[in-house]
């Protein structure tokens, strides 16, 4: 059977099945619709978090931003994983002993201010919003290139599914899509890896096959190969680093701080019965993860000595299929500097500006035209780092359900987190704005419908977002963990553990925490690209670590002023005695 | 707050920042800070610095969320604010 026979079969049936779940766990109450109704099981809760959490950033991109970075991509890796110590040690078994719905909901509570509320919920929605844009394209990449189909037409079709189990079935209907959502992905993700371990290392774990020898050259490691291969293509060495260190610490330790202070994560432990559960679900979301981002650097590794092997050198007219598709679907560009007909795959950037523009019509070797100038560097091949997860397996010539499966996969990664921040954004607007703040006396009926048209609208916007995707969307994905690292991690955290904490600290340390790191963002993203550099950066810190520096200021800001203005009244004191205790 | 549940949060704290003493040494430590050094060691076909940074740090991660779960459960018992199994 042909691939994109088998991937619309494939797609398919786990679209069939995501529908299935959410007929069979529909909500009916605000409470479930908000938190499942505080019944999940801590594995059951484990699974869905890290289905949550891993977006198609995690499933189509990571792996290929490591393969192209090597050493320096470990960011990612740490950051990503490190951030669920953090939220297992100090947030998750307090919020959930708090036992609300939202974050802005212990924000207001804790802080027993309705303007720290709507603050909240204004972070809430930005950082969503920045978060589910990207989403769409992961969704958009794969309909396109594996069925062919319209990347708009995908778009409409990933929207209409999270539509239907997020608007009918809440929390609850998510909670148990992102299950089976996590169970395809994680397979789809894992077949390629093992099938390709064993092709290079004989080692059916990718985690340690990486770190094997070569099948047929014994005595040769996979890495130090790659190390190999890369110093004589005048690339930087796979396991060595471009980045600063301290540019390494201050990203690393923002996406740490970022991902335990994202509101679609931490809403996921209040969905389960006791504190004790809140814990361990922790614990198994973050091994359901780990499975995932150990691979991820393998399926790195092997992916560059495979594109190295097979590219390079390469006669365009006798190139395989997957290149030129890929090439058709602009996410692949070719350059002959030399006019000499083969593929020179080198260091550096093959065009300028960087990103292919293409023009009608064909080149000598029958390659798509383009308008890009050469750029100084001997290299020729522009390559996506989005398209490594998904074209990997074409590349390595495993078989079509293969190819299929890891279509599936990259769209339950995408699906499970956009289903996730929509709801977190609906919850927000229905619970936070309306009943909290705007219209404190509708009923629990009003409420829950209040939910569900937040959510359409939701939905609506971020397919808008994925079809016609604003050129900012990427720069600003990464800088969502920058401000959640700068807002909502130290607000929470001194929440909990500084019982003198007060109002007015958590308000001026949140503002300046804020402003801070957007500024820097803004200046440098768009104000002034031009100077986006290490030279101009403060400290040597670039905006994607920036957050660091702004939880800082908002930890230094928030304590100073604690110290100067009134304690917070008796019944938040309580309220924070009360949390801090299981029973 | 009475002594033993002051008692209880100290007991808690400790845990936490051990917890995070070795959570800060894996990542940013050995996985950042001291990479460059800890390359010129071997650790199977990886640099050593090299696979804290892409896998050890990770397996570390992991055992952490487990030693506090199981520790802080026995505390709960020890001052008796673990919750009704049947609630």
């Amino acid at each position: 059977m042909s691939a994109q026979l088998l991937t619309y079969i494939f797609i398919g049936l786990s679209f069939a099945l995501y529908i299935g779940i959410a007929i069979w766990s529909r909500s009916g109450t605000t409470n479930e619709f908000y938190v499942a109704g505080g019944h999940v099981h801590p594995l059951a809760n484990g699974a869905a978090t890290a289905a949550d959490w891993m977006s198609a950033a995690s499933f189509l991109s990571m792996a290929g931003i490591i393969a192209f970075e090597g050493a320096d991509g470990a960011r990612y890796l740490m950051g990503w994983t490190g951030g669920y110590v953090l939220l297992a040690l100090l947030l998750a078994p307090y919020l959930r002993k708090f036992a609300k719905y939202t974050v802005p909901d212990f924000v207001g509570d804790r802080y027993y201010s309705q303007a720290a509320r709507l603050v909240a919920v204004v972070c809430v929605i930005f950082i969503s919003f920045t978060y589910v844009a990207g989403q769409m394209r992961g969704v958009g990449i794969v309909f396109s290139r594996f069925l062919e189909v319209d990347i708009n037409l995908g778009v409409v079709i990933g929207m209409a599914i999270v539509f239907f189990y997020a608007v009918l079935g809440g929390m609850k209907g998510i909670t148990y899509t992102q299950v089976a959502q996590y169970c395809v992905l994680i397979f789809a993700y894992l077949v390629p890896a093992i099938f390709i371990s064993l092709m290079l290392t004989g080692n059916p774990l990718p985690m340690l096959g990486f770190g094997s020898e070569m099948v047929g050259e014994s005595g040769t490691y996979l890495l130090d190969k790659l190390d190999g291969l890369t110093a004589e293509l005048g690339m930087t060495a796979f396991t060595e680093g471009n980045k600063s260190t301290v540019d390494m610490f201050f990203i690393t330790a923002a996406l740490m701080a970022g991902t335990a202070g994202l509101p679609h994560v931490i809403v996921r432990f209040f969905t389960v019965p006791k504190v004790r559960d809140a814990r361990i679900s922790a614990g198994y979301a973050l091994v359901f993860i780990a499975l995932l981002y150990t691979t991820a650097p393998a399926v790195a590794a092997f992916a560059r000595i495979n594109i190295i092997n097979n590219v390079d050198g390469m006669q365009y007219s006798v190139a395989p299929e997957w290149f030129t598709k890929w090439e058709d679907s602009g996410l692949i560009a070719w350059i002959d500097k030399n006019a000499d007909g083969k593929v020179q795959y080198r260091g550096g950037n093959a065009l300028n500006p960087v990103k292919p523009a293409f023009e009608d019509g064909r080149e000598a070797s029958g390659q798509r035209s383009l308008s890009n100038a050469p750029s100084d560097s001997e290299n020729e091949l522009y390559i996506d780092r989005d398209i490594i997860v998904l074209a990997h397996p074409e590349i390595a010539g495993l078989p079509n359900w293969v190819i299929a499966l890891v279509a599936a996969g990259g769209l339950a990664a995408a699906l499970s987190t956009a289903a996730g921040l929509l709801l977190v954004m609906s919850t927000s607007i229905s619970h936070d704005l309306m009943k909290k703040c705007l219209m404190p006396n509708i009923s629990e009926r009003q409420e829950l419908l209040f939910a569900r048209v937040a959510a359409a609208l939701a939905v609506s916007i971020a397919g808008l977002l994925g079809i016609y995707p604003p050129g900012f969307v990427a720069q600003v994905v990464a800088f969502a963990f920058g401000l959640a690292a700068a807002s909502f991690f130290p607000v929470i955290l001194l929440g909990i553990f500084v019982k003198r904490m007060n109002r007015e600290a958590a308000i001026a340390g949140m503002v300046t925490g804020l402003t801070f790191t957007f500024s820097y963002i803004v200046y440098f993203k768009f104000i002034s690209p031009e100077t986006n550099n290490a030279t101009h950066w403060l400290f040597g810190i670039s905006p994607e670590g920036i957050g660091t520096l702004g939880m800082l200021i908002n930890f230094a800001v928030s304590l100073f002023v604690m110290r100067i203005t009134p304690p917070p009244p008796q019944h938040v004191q309580d309220l924070v005695e009360r949390i801090r205790v299981p029973r | 707050m009475d002594n033993d549940k002051q008692a209880y949060w100290k007991a808690n704290l400790a845990l936490m920042l051990t917890l995070l003493s070795v959570w800060f040494f894996v990542s940013f430590v050995c996985g950042i800070l001291a990479v460059d050094y800890l390359n010129q060691f071997r650790f199977f076909g990886y640099k050593l610095g090299f696979w804290f940074s892409q896998q050890g740090s990770i397996y570390v991660f992991v055992i952490l969320i487990f030693i506090y779960v199981w520790r802080m459960n026995r505390l709960d018992k020890q001052y008796g604010v673990h919750e009704d199994d049947d609630t």
